[in-house]
């Protein structure tokens, strides 16, 4: 399966955070979710992707060619939309698109205008005074008028109410039916992964914690629930993120590891959300340990 | 074709999907020869991933439910179909075997067994 985004030992450090060896990859045809806690990396590794930070060691292709040397081929190619809006605000629609066109070979008016309509977003009104919704769907318009093949979009559903939210999903599953394209998302509201990503990449504190695809991931990991003192030791060490409290326990584990559990354990399978949250809480154990 | 996919059901999507689509492939509801949509395209109408279709699909094809046409896509398997014929009778003897089981287990013997599904077929 040909690549359309792939990063290889990606390395950036700042002062107080650091990207460490960052590596997957999105096949042709697909949509990627991209997750993690705030400040755990998604959006340095998506200005790195887009070549506005700069690497420090590794490699990054998108559609074959490379990040840094190639930068402005890949853009033309390249759809971007963030949570907060990167266009003039005091301009309205049509100035707007005004403005994008010269900057796109394979700009089309025609579609951008058929999407503002699909959209019913109003073509004279300043786009500063759109809604959070409306600027979404207004990115989404830009994006996909000048025919790009692969859409990164950095939060776009925070702020957003649960009907934009659907249609944003809709739009996107619109958009990869034609297997040429390809969707990276990072997003806090892990729902809309669970739904629609086929493949899931977990960053924590600058690593890869897991990339794969959705399947596996659900399918890969359960959460465990009982009384504390019937759990065996060799069980113990492999629990992740144990939590426990009064009247028991619960704790993440791989579902390779619930053979041979004794009966008195419950096990259930789980979420992004949760698997999420005992990451944190196995990194604090580690942290006071 | 209808597929209602539960999102707090404990089944797995693809399997959700698999087992509405078995039913309705045997109980004729979806009929022999009937195209099916591209796999892409259910995934978009469930709003649900690629994987999650491709794998309903690549099962139901491998149990011999659907069939897969190069450059034309997914059609459900003629009835003739062998493989989809052993599946019909692969589930008439678990549906006997859970009928047989259920009626010992109500202290039914052999005879009374067989006199109920006689009574059954002749409705």
């Amino acid at each position: 399966m040909e690549n359309i985004l792939e990063i290889n030992g990606l390395c950036k450090r700042y002062d107080d955070f650091a990207l460490k060896d960052v590596s997957f990859s999105l096949p042709k045809g697909y949509i990627m979710g991209f997750v993690g806690e705030n400040g755990s990396g998604k959006t340095t590794t998506i200005r790195a992707i887009l070549n506005m930070a700069r690497i420090d060691s590794g490699r990054i292709s998108v559609f074959g060619m490379d990040s840094v040397k190639d930068s402005i081929a890949i853009k033309e190619r390249l759809g971007v939309v963030f949570d907060s809006l990167y266009l003039a605000e005091h301009l309205n629609v049509r100035q707007i698109e005004q403005q994008l066109r010269p900057f796109y070979k394979d700009w089309d008016s025609k579609a951008f205008f058929d999407r503002i309509h699909q959209f019913e977003l109003p073509d004279k009104k300043r786009v500063g005074d759109f809604s959070k919704g409306m600027k979404m769907k207004l990115m989404i318009a830009a994006a996909l008028s000048h025919k790009a093949d692969l859409i990164i979009l950095d939060e776009p559903t925070s702020g957003l109410d649960p009907v934009a939210r659907d249609e944003l999903l809709d739009i996107l599953s619109e958009y990869i039916e034609d297997e040429n394209c390809g969707v990276l998302f990072s997003t806090h509201i892990t729902a809309d992964v669970e739904r629609i990503a086929d493949y899931v990449t977990i960053l924590h504190s600058g690593k890869v914690w897991y990339t794969g695809t959705k399947d596996e991931l659900s399918e890969g990991y359960a959460v465990i629930k009982g009384d504390d003192k019937d759990i065996p030791d060799a069980l113990r060490k492999k629990l992740i993120g144990f939590h426990s409290y009064r009247n028991g326990f619960d704790a993440l584990i791989r579902t390779d590891d619930l053979a041979g559990i004794p009966d008195a354990l419950e096990y259930e399978k789980t979420t992004i959300d949760e698997i999420l949250v005992y990451i944190a809480k196995e990194d604090k154990h580690e942290r006071n340990s | 074709m209808k597929i209602i996919i539960k999102n707090k059901s404990e089944l797995p999507i693809y399997e959700q999907i698999e087992q509405q689509m078995k039913e309705q492939i045997l109980n004729g509801t979806i009929s022999e020869d009937e195209q099916l949509p591209s796999i892409r395209q259910l995934a978009r109408d469930l709003k649900i991933s690629v994987i999650t279709t491709t794998r309903a699909y690549n099962d139901l094809a491998d149990e011999g439910f659907i069939i897969s046409v190069t450059g034309k896509g997914y059609f459900v398997a003629p009835r003739t179909n062998d493989l989809l014929h052993e599946r019909m009778l692969f589930e008439m003897e678990d549906g006997i075997e859970k009928a047989v089981t259920n009626g010992r287990n109500a202290g039914l013997d052999d005879d009374e067994i067989i006199e109920a599904v006689r009574r059954f077929m002749e409705g």
